[in-house]
């Protein structure tokens, strides 16, 4: 069976377990809002937020929601080891890379549909400038994010002291991403927007994926074998 | 790895001898015209941070190396060379800032090179906390992260020469003064045999541990 | 081939051969090496010296395809509580690319008679009950290699009988067996071949006579150099 299939069975059945229990979308989903509350009360001054918050809001908020989402799912794996079952299957070991990938990211993308309308909200944020070069921010970001993300979590199931560690590792290897999403989204949210600037950030986001998930989908095989 | 550790005492020896000399000829150099004095912290900066990536290059081959190979020794150069890397970034990111302080007024900048630096110093830190914390077997995932982190190193160089930035640019090496470029390079030399000797000790170090742990497990036979 | 996890042995140097046709037993205390030996053999654990020929081919050599010939009952069952049995089923089937899937997987649950439990979530079975399915869902692919971990763990008196009937179906079919277990009364006449562990040490127990109890304790109170 080829990897693409395999993969695309992989993240089926993620879908399909999150669809029985939802655990992972309310948690994530309420977490990601409470995120933005909580930082929308650090970062207000006279009744209004400040200037330029709302896009590093937004992204702090995928950030540790996308963290928390990726320890859920494979802590799930954990139960039953059904990781292993996974690595024991004849299918290529990318496979159960870029399945459990997708699975994040359709989880993630429901979590930026709910927060992006909240911070047009709480921030009076102009979301609806440029919504196709927010959206593309919010992808490529994410699959960045995502990308690395799923290959430290998958690797730290094993590990001791995983639920701490898996943020230390993946907060530094992703701040580019961080980075250049503010940056973009910022570009676009300005009083005076620069959509040329939030291009250029946008490219610098689609080398960063092209250069992370490479990596991560060389790494992946052998990294997994104990 | 006999003959490497026979150089390192000769290694020791030069370093020392060249750092000792090192103040008198930094002293010598000229004057920087803007900054004075203060840009003096440069022979110690810039080599450092050289060290630095070269720290990371090599712990990147090496983790690769490992990742691939399984092969031990691999391993044991790519924790010796995350450690300095870590040292020599400690001492990029407390003489950066002593710098700055005095060139341009703050401690910190939040440009592109100095927020690389400080990232590609973190990830390096997180190797070690991983190989410290995650249990047995972390040497293969630290191996991992040590690849991503010695993939932004180029992203770090380059960087600066990009974007528009207060932090100068790499062109400034290739126009040094005759009176500058010598004490400049006699730095980074006295810092490269420096970093040498302490790879090649941090190596030896850890390869005779793994023998102890390999005599452990054989004790048990 | 022999492995370590830093300062602990969990494998010494240990060369065995296993043949088709044949049910291995593997006894020994908690912690022996068991559960690495199986899974240096089921391919996920790199041994840290020596290596695994199956058929003569190194499982490098041999790719992922490998892996599709082996079949893995794990200590930990290897379920999705939250999928349910034929879910759980249809998956791995098809993960496993196996052909005429619906017959399989109904075949399956007949032999683990969960007929009338097919669509409940796994999660609400007893440990017996994911014990029987977990065992479907180890040979759903017809394995030739089969790696069991404690499978009589929770099975009552029929179930174990019944699995006893699937290992001899499998022996006569030519697969390779080996199971670890502590359940001696079950395993007794069922295995062809009994293997010792002991902190990683490795030792052929030969049929001289007794029980399979007998001859393990008879073992273990002695030295083994």
């Amino acid at each position: 069976m080829s990897t693409l299939r395999s993969a695309l069975l992989i993240a089926r059945k993620d879908l399909l377990v999150e669809a029985r229990s939802r655990e992972l979308a309310y948690t994530t989903l309420f977490f990601a809002v409470a995120c933005v509350l909580v930082f929308s009360f650090a970062f207000v001054s006279e009744g209004k937020a400040i200037d330029g918050a709302a896009a590093g809001i937004l992204w702090v908020a995928v950030a540790f929601s996308g963290t928390l989402a990726l320890g859920r799912a494979f802590e799930r794996e954990r139960q039953s080891e059904t990781l292993r079952a996974l690595l024991l299957a004849p299918a290529e070991r990318t496979a159960v890379y870029l399945g459990k990938l997708a699975g994040l990211l359709v989880l993630m993308a429901a979590v930026e549909i709910v927060i992006v309308p909240v911070i047009g909200l709480l921030f009076a944020a102009p979301i609806g400038r440029a919504p196709w070069l927010l959206a593309a921010l919010l992808g490529a970001g994410t699959l960045g994010f995502a990308g690395v993300g799923t290959l430290f979590a998958a690797m730290l199931v094993r590990a001791h002291s995983r639920d701490v560690l898996l943020p230390v590792l993946l907060y530094p290897i992703t701040v580019p991403v961080i980075i250049a999403g503010v940056r973009g989204t910022g570009a676009i949210f300005a009083a005076e927007p620069n959509f040329d600037a939030a291009v250029a950030w946008l490219s610098m986001l689609v080398f960063f994926d092209a250069v992370f998930v490479t990596l991560a989908l060389w790494t992946f095989a052998p990294v997994m074998e104990e | 790895m006999r003959v490497a550790n026979r150089l390192v005492p000769l290694l020791l020896v030069v370093a020392a001898l060249m750092y000792l000399r090192a103040p008198f000829m930094i002293h010598a150099a000229p004057l920087e015209s803007v900054m004075g004095v203060v840009q003096k912290i440069f022979y110690f900066h810039v080599p450092s941070a050289m060290m630095t990536f070269l720290a990371a290059f090599v712990c990147g081959i090496a983790s690769a190396t490992y990742l691939w190979n399984r092969n031990k020794f691999a391993d044991h150069v790519a924790v010796s060379a995350a450690e300095l890397a870590v040292v020599f970034g400690l001492i990029v990111l407390v003489t950066g800032p002593l710098w700055a302080r005095k060139a341009w007024g703050v401690w910190w900048q939040w440009d592109v090179r100095l927020t690389m630096t400080l990232v590609m110093w973190m990830i390096f830190v997180a190797y070690l906390l991983l190989r410290r914390f995650g249990g047995p077997g972390s040497e293969i995932l630290a191996a991992a992260v040590g690849v991503f982190g010695t993939a932004l190193v180029p992203f770090v160089y380059v960087s600066v020469n990009y974007w528009r930035t207060i932090h100068p640019n790499t062109n400034v090496l290739r126009t040094l003064q005759p009176e500058m470029a010598e004490p400049f390079r006699w730095a980074i030399l006295a810092f490269l045999m420096f970093f040498t000797a302490l790879l090649i000790v941090r190596i030896r170090l850890e390869a005779s541990r793994a023998v102890l742990e390999e005599a452990y497990a054989l004790l048990e036979d | 081939m022999s492995r370590h996890f830093g300062r602990r042995r969990a494998l010494a140097k240990t060369t065995l051969t296993f043949r088709a046709g044949q049910v291995t037993g593997l006894f020994g205390p908690n912690g022996a090496g068991k559960t690495t030996l199986l899974g240096i053999l089921s391919t996920v654990v790199r041994p840290t010296a020596g290596e695994v020929r199956y058929g003569g081919a190194t499982a490098r050599a041999l790719g992922d395809p490998l892996r599709g010939r082996i079949g893995v009952l794990g200590h930990d069952l290897f379920l999705y509580g939250d999928l349910s049995a034929r879910e759980n089923l249809e998956f791995f089937g098809r993960l496993y690319g196996v052909e005429r899937l619906e017959d399989r997987v109904a075949q399956a649950l007949a032999s683990a008679r969960l007929d009338d439990r097919a669509h409940d979530r796994v999660a609400s079975f007893s440990r017996g009950l994911r014990q029987r399915l977990a065992l479907e869902r180890a040979l759903i692919h017809d394995p030739r290699l089969v790696l069991l971990d404690e499978p009589f763990t929770g099975l009552d008196d029929e179930s174990a009988g019944l699995l006893g009937e699937r290992l001899q179906k499998l022996r006569a079919a030519g697969a390779i067996v080996l199971m670890a277990t502590h359940d001696f009364e079950s395993a007794d006449g069922l295995i062809d071949r009994m293997i010792a562990l002991r902190a990683g040490k490795v030792r052929e127990i030969v049929p001289d006579g007794g029980s399979l109890r007998d001859r393990y304790r008879r073992a273990m109170a002695e030295e083994w150099a």
